[in-house]
């Protein structure tokens, strides 16, 4: 833990505990919570620093593997300590419906006006992508690897242990791609068939992980042979030297966006940072420390990713076009809440 | 008096009383006062299974930890101080290991390409890798294995407390080794054994992590459902409800239990 986070940390704890932290603002400060990790050191290095310094302002992080249930409970105390959060892009939807996320206002951020459309919603704005692809084993597969979910649910052709996440979000996309539904077809998904294709494969699937460290572990130890895996995690493995790989067709493309927690105690200065990190030249610097995609799509156009290098990320346009872009909007809507809670059943039976 | 006891009272109030009171309370609470969360845990299949599951998987650990745990308490009664001491440090040491380190450990052991199936196809005593681990049975194992001390420990502190003259007495009376143990050690120990049981028993009921990575996802136990319900389904109150459940459960465990014997006597005897 860096000071700034012990700082953080710290004001969180007081907070909790339900006392009023006076800290004595000369300059304009936040508090920032990312997922903590490999990928929060990344960021800070090409995001948060470099912006922190260009605004003149102070940036307090703090970090947390699940967010959601911390914002609940914060924004529902009346007296939230947080102020932007980089979460699941699914969460700042749903808090925002839910009354815990500030709307915001394009007009004030505009590099985040300049994304794509389907990169932002009224709450939040992508920040950066990783995605959800199918990895294998080269021990396994030396040859004629597994390159479509139809392909991984082939037990014939490709017999092979096989895990997946323990998860709907991601999965039912994938069931629906492997019973021939065209990646820019899904939304809104076909529950009742997807559940229906995921019965077929459930017999043949070892381990539902349910971290990522999880996931790679199983691939790397040889323990399953293909598997649905994050990019991020498949490269990992096989940089120290495991005999894996994984392919970007029919991956699903997911990000993590920044959104403002409502009733945040900083929130001009979060309007303002945020603009600062969907930066171009700043997103550019993220692939440089971690392999996850910048979100603003401006990046790849700074010449700041080298063309091999940006040929890796998933959200690289032409790796982009060949997979299917997530829908937050339909995870969060009603029918979306339904299927999550449909999974709990359908692993247990 | 009061004044001596007040601050252990206020840190119990505010570390126990008011988050489990806050705990009760948000399980019928929601926009008014509700039985929805309690009805749903009490007719919902999923609830019901792992509820089944989490006391079935308790029920076996618990077996099978008396079933190891009784010899050695007994070895370690048994032999002289300095080997007593070997045998109770070597069941307490790996107590001090972190449970997610030993839970790894285990994945390490069992797993396809894993220290036990490598070691039989070197002797070629199969030929696929065995299944040990990602289901119920390797969840069984680890959790024995880190929950045996609190088998071993209750069951030593009440064979201690055996005069070994009975057995002596019994031995002059003509009484053959085996006899006098199931005559008289035996039912003396049997406090031991319902305090050890009641302990693993009652641990098990809310296990976490070690289901969650040696069970491959199928093995739900209670403190899983918990979770979920928290991070992937945004059910505070159905949490709520499922931890209240598994809590009066562990209280009414307590209480019928401590019918029988003074669990504190025997929990707190050295």
């Amino acid at each position: 833990m860096t000071t700034k986070q012990k700082f953080g940390f710290g004001c969180a704890l007081l907070g909790a505990i339900g006392l009023t932290t006076t800290a004595a603002s000369a300059a304009e400060q936040i508090t920032f919570v990312s997922q903590g990790g490999a990928y929060q050191q990344a960021q800070t290095v090409a995001i948060l620093d470099p912006s922190a310094k260009k605004l003149g302002i102070t940036i307090n992080q703090d970090s947390i593997p699940d967010a959601w249930p911390a914002i609940k409970t914060q924004v529902g105390s009346g007296k939230p300590i947080w102020d932007v959060v980089d979460t699941p892009t699914g969460y700042c939807l749903r808090g925002g419906e839910q009354g815990l996320i500030e709307k915001l206002d394009f007009s004030k951020i505009p590099n985040a006006a300049a994304m794509p459309e389907a990169y932002r919603s009224p709450y939040s704005v992508s920040y950066e992508f990783y995605s959800s692809v199918l990895a294998y084993s080269q021990k396994t597969f030396p040859k004629d690897a597994p390159n479509s979910w139809a392909d991984f649910w082939d037990v014939k052709k490709f017999p092979g242990r096989r895990a997946l996440r323990n998860h709907p979000i991601a999965t039912l996309e994938a069931a629906l791609m492997a019973d021939g539904v065209s990646p820019d077809k899904l939304y809104p998904l076909d529950v009742d068939r997807a559940f229906k294709k995921l019965e077929e494969i459930k017999p043949h699937i070892t381990v539902w992980w349910t971290s990522g460290a999880q996931s790679a572990q199983l691939l790397n130890d040889g323990e399953v042979d293909m598997e649905m895996a994050w990019n991020g995690r498949v490269s990992a493995v096989a940089k120290e030297g495991a005999k894996v790989a994984f392919t970007y067709n029919q991956g699903i493309l997911q990000s993590t966006s920044l959104c403002i927690l409502k009733g945040a105690p900083n929130h001009e200065t979060a309007v303002k940072f945020l603009n600062e990190a969907v930066d171009p030249v700043h997103q550019a610097n993220l692939p440089l420390h971690i392999d996850y995609g910048p979100g603003n799509p401006k990046a790849f156009e700074t010449n700041v990713i080298k063309p091999e290098r940006a040929a890796q990320l998933p959200s690289e346009p032409a790796n982009a076009a060949k997979q299917a872009l997530m829908s937050y909007a339909w995870w969060s809507s009603p029918a979306g809440e339904a299927a999550e809670k449909r999974w709990a059943s359908f692993m247990q039976k | 008096m009061l004044a001596l006891v007040s601050p252990a009272l206020l840190v119990i109030l505010a570390l126990i009383v008011l988050p489990v009171g806050w705990l009760a309370w948000q399980s019928v609470y929601h926009d008014g006062f509700t039985l929805e969360n309690y009805r749903r845990v009490f007719t919902e299949d999923v609830y019901w299974r792992s509820f089944a599951l989490t006391f079935e998987i308790s029920l076996a650990v618990t077996l099978i930890a008396l079933l190891l745990g009784y010899p050695v308490a007994y070895l370690a009664n048994s032999l002289p101080k300095a080997w007593s001491i070997l045998v109770l440090s070597l069941v307490v040491l790996p107590f001090w290991t972190s449970v997610l380190v030993r839970a790894y450990a285990w994945l390490a052991l069992l797993q396809r390409t894993g220290v036990i199936n490598q070691f039989l196809r070197y002797l070629d005593v199969i030929s696929e890798p065995l299944a040990l681990v990602h289901n119920t049975f390797g969840t069984v194992v680890a959790t024995v294995h880190i929950l045996l001390p609190f088998m071993v420990l209750p069951l030593y502190a009440t064979m201690q407390k055996i005069p070994g003259d009975l057995m002596q007495a019994g031995a002059s009376l003509g009484a053959s080794p085996s006899l006098t143990f199931f005559r008289v050690f035996l039912p003396l120990s049997l406090p031991g054994v319902l305090a050890g049981c009641t302990m693993v028993f009652v641990l098990c009921l809310g296990f976490y992590i070690t289901p969650e990575l040696l069970g491959g996802g199928r093995t739900v136990m209670v403190s899983m459902l918990v979770s979920r319900n928290v991070e992937l389904y945004n059910q505070f109150g159905a949490a709520s409800a499922v931890a209240v459940v598994l809590l009066l459960s562990v209280l009414l465990i307590f209480f019928v239990v401590s019918r029988f014997i003074s669990l504190d006597r025997v929990l707190g005897q050295k």
